[in-house]
């Protein structure tokens, strides 16, 4: 199904940028793959929910992560209800990182980047590295001793490739602007094209389906392929 | 803001094999993702009631 | 098995079995099992909060520490002063065999530890009478004069055979202003001032801390804090986490390498020296090489066959291998 203007009753192929675009976008991914009501027979597995447990808990921290800000950073030091919000951003990153853990080992033993899905694979691995920084990066905003003590070691590895010469851990100013905007801007962009990537390529076949599939075919029918 | 002391009174257990440390709640996570691994693969998912063959 | 039959497969649209999967229900069931569970960690452990150092605290709990600290600053012998870039020239900074990125990158933080962490807070205030005198004597003389002063003052603080560390114990020498500077400035930590001025003196705004975390990391105050806690590199502490609380158990493979005798060797020279000393930027490299080996798996021979190799896949697809096999 492209996208084409029609005039009375013929088609036309689009000759705008905004139509061509359409065209691809619905080619790529139609609504009925971006949001299907079925899978393929073989997402039948545990292992498959931690993706989706992995959003879960980034949504927690963004949640969390939106009321600290809006009180500032010193706030949680001073205020009980500010130190059980800083809690819940705590546990949702421990939590965060446990999820995506058990996700990334799970797509490694399902080979999951076969069949042009590298991209995929990819895209993960970096939603998981620009984690870590952020991660670094709210570890030194929390103002108190663990802070100060991270950003005291933090700076030698980052000083030693010379990207600590304007990544500056001890400025809190720097670092909290990256910690509640740049980075979580980042991190939503790479997720979304992460997940729309699951979502053109479909789930990835099992290892061995085409041998299954064959063995089916050659018991379904006498003497067949194997 | 006040004085600290240095020696912490809330400080974690720590195990330690060698040149190798863990912190008790560290290798609580740690073991805990793991179960979740193992479960997750093993634990049997729910089979679909309204399973059609060889549609598309 | 038909390898090119399961490509196609893989490439193309599943046109075989499927079954009924609600991925928005899913989601919305996984956002309220991860809301329910965070609400519930938080609620029966909290979370850290160990309270900030200072430099008052430096002054009450280890005065000759912060003392001996304020010499070495002054006789450009601390860490800080010899760090390099992106500090100052005090040193090249860590190399890696030819990469010398530290030094390539240049001065873009500067500090000048004599001047910004001792004589510039000590300006801002009124002083006691020796203090002020002392920095009249200190600012008007030649920077080879303050040279030799602090120098001299350093070596015989810090002489092993000698003084060690005690300010009582120094034998007489031409030291000029370096001991009343020294003490002024703990002096001026215990009463607070130091906390307030040393960010920004003079100014109003600041939230730029570089200069009060290299002063602090020169001493044994944040030093003997952070090993108390259990937070040192060669005790994975990059891992840990202050009070009875779970860490970055993800930087495991990270912090494993600051762990190994290769990187704190105590030799004076061979390899293993060489690498202690530049550790950061070796094991920057490292990590590098694990990040880039992750990041292109998908590409990587052998690593990328492990999955067929040991297959684990046969349990997960197990309700599918059985019931094609039908």
């Amino acid at each position: 199904m492209s996208a084409t203007a029609t005039r009375g009753d013929h088609a036309v192929p689009p000759e705008t940028w905004i139509g061509r675009l359409r065209g691809r976008m619905e080619e790529t991914l139609p609504y009925d793959k971006l949001l299907p009501e079925r899978q393929p027979s073989y997402v039948a597995s545990w292992i498959y929910v931690f993706g989706v447990l992995t959003l879960a808990a980034l949504a927690m921290i963004i949640a969390s992560g939106v009321v600290l800000s809006l009180q500032g950073p010193a706030w949680y030091h001073l205020s009980s209800t500010g130190l059980f919000v800083n809690s819940l951003h705590f546990w949702s990153v421990q939590l965060f990182f446990m999820f995506m853990t058990i996700h990334l080992i799970g797509k490694f033993w399902m080979a999951a980047w076969r069949g042009n899905r590298a991209k995929t694979w990819i895209s993960g691995v970096l939603c998981f590295l620009v984690a870590i920084g952020a991660g670094l990066t709210g570890y030194v905003l929390q103002t108190n001793f663990d802070s100060q003590w991270i950003a005291f070691e933090a700076k030698d590895g980052l000083n030693a490739v010379g990207v600590g010469a304007w990544f500056n851990v001890a400025d809190l100013g720097q670092m909290m602007l990256m910690h509640v905007f740049l980075l979580p801007a980042v991190i939503a962009v790479l997720v979304v094209i992460h997940v729309l990537l699951v979502r053109v390529h479909g789930v990835v076949p099992p290892l061995d389906a085409a041998r299954v599939d064959e063995i089916r075919a050659g018991s379904a029918s006498d003497g067949g392929a194997r | 803001m006040g004085f600290t002391t240095l020696i912490p009174t809330d400080a974690a257990t720590y195990l330690t094999w060698g040149w190798v440390s863990v912190s008790v709640p560290n290798l609580i996570a740690i073991l805990v993702t793991l179960a979740l691994l193992v479960l997750a693969v093993l634990l049997p998912f729910p089979t679909d009631r309204d399973h059609s063959e060889d549609d598309s | 098995m038909s390898t090119s039959t399961q490509r196609d497969l893989e490439r193309s649209h599943w046109s075989g079995p499927t079954r009924r999967y609600d991925i928005v229900k899913e989601g919305v069931i996984a956002t309220v099992v991860v809301a329910v569970l965070v609400v519930i960690l938080a609620m029966v452990f909290s979370s850290p909060d160990d309270p900030s150092l200072t430099f008052r605290g430096w002054a009450k709990d280890m005065p000759d520490d912060l003392y001996v600290t304020t010499v070495a600053e002054l006789a450009g012998t601390s860490e800080s002063a010899t760090y390099g870039p992106p500090y100052n020239d005090g040193g090249d900074g860590q190399v890696l065999g030819p990469i010398m990125l530290q030094k390539w990158v240049g001065v873009h933080q500067p500090i000048d530890p004599a001047n910004d962490f001792v004589i510039t807070p000590l300006s801002t205030q009124e002083q006691p009478a020796d203090v002020a005198s002392a920095l009249g004597d200190w600012t008007g003389a030649s920077a080879d004069q303050q040279a030799a002063w602090a120098t001299a003052y350093d070596t015989a603080l810090n002489d092993p055979a000698g003084a060690d560390g005690d300010a009582t114990k120094v034998p007489d020498g031409d030291y000029g202003p370096v001991p009343t500077l020294a003490t002024g400035l703990v002096a001026m930590a215990a009463s607070g001032a130091l906390d307030g001025v040393l960010p920004s003196a003079g100014d109003f705004y600041t939230t730029n801390t570089t200069k009060q975390i290299m002063f602090f990391g020169d001493g044994g105050y944040l030093d003997a804090a952070g090993t108390a806690n259990n937070l040192q590199g060669n005790t994975w502490g990059m891992m840990n986490e202050t009070g009875n609380f779970p860490g970055q158990q993800w930087l495991a493979p990270f912090s494993l390498w600051y762990n190994l005798p290769f990187f704190n060797s105590e030799a004076e020279s061979g390899f293993s020296a060489t690498a202690t000393a530049n550790g950061d930027i070796y094991i920057m490299a490292i990590i590098t090489v694990m990040v880039l080996l992750l990041l292109f798996l998908p590409f990587i021979p052998g690593l990328r066959a492990i999955p067929r190799l040991i297959p684990v896949h046969r349990l997960i697809w197990r309700q599918y291998y059985r019931s094609r096999a039908r």
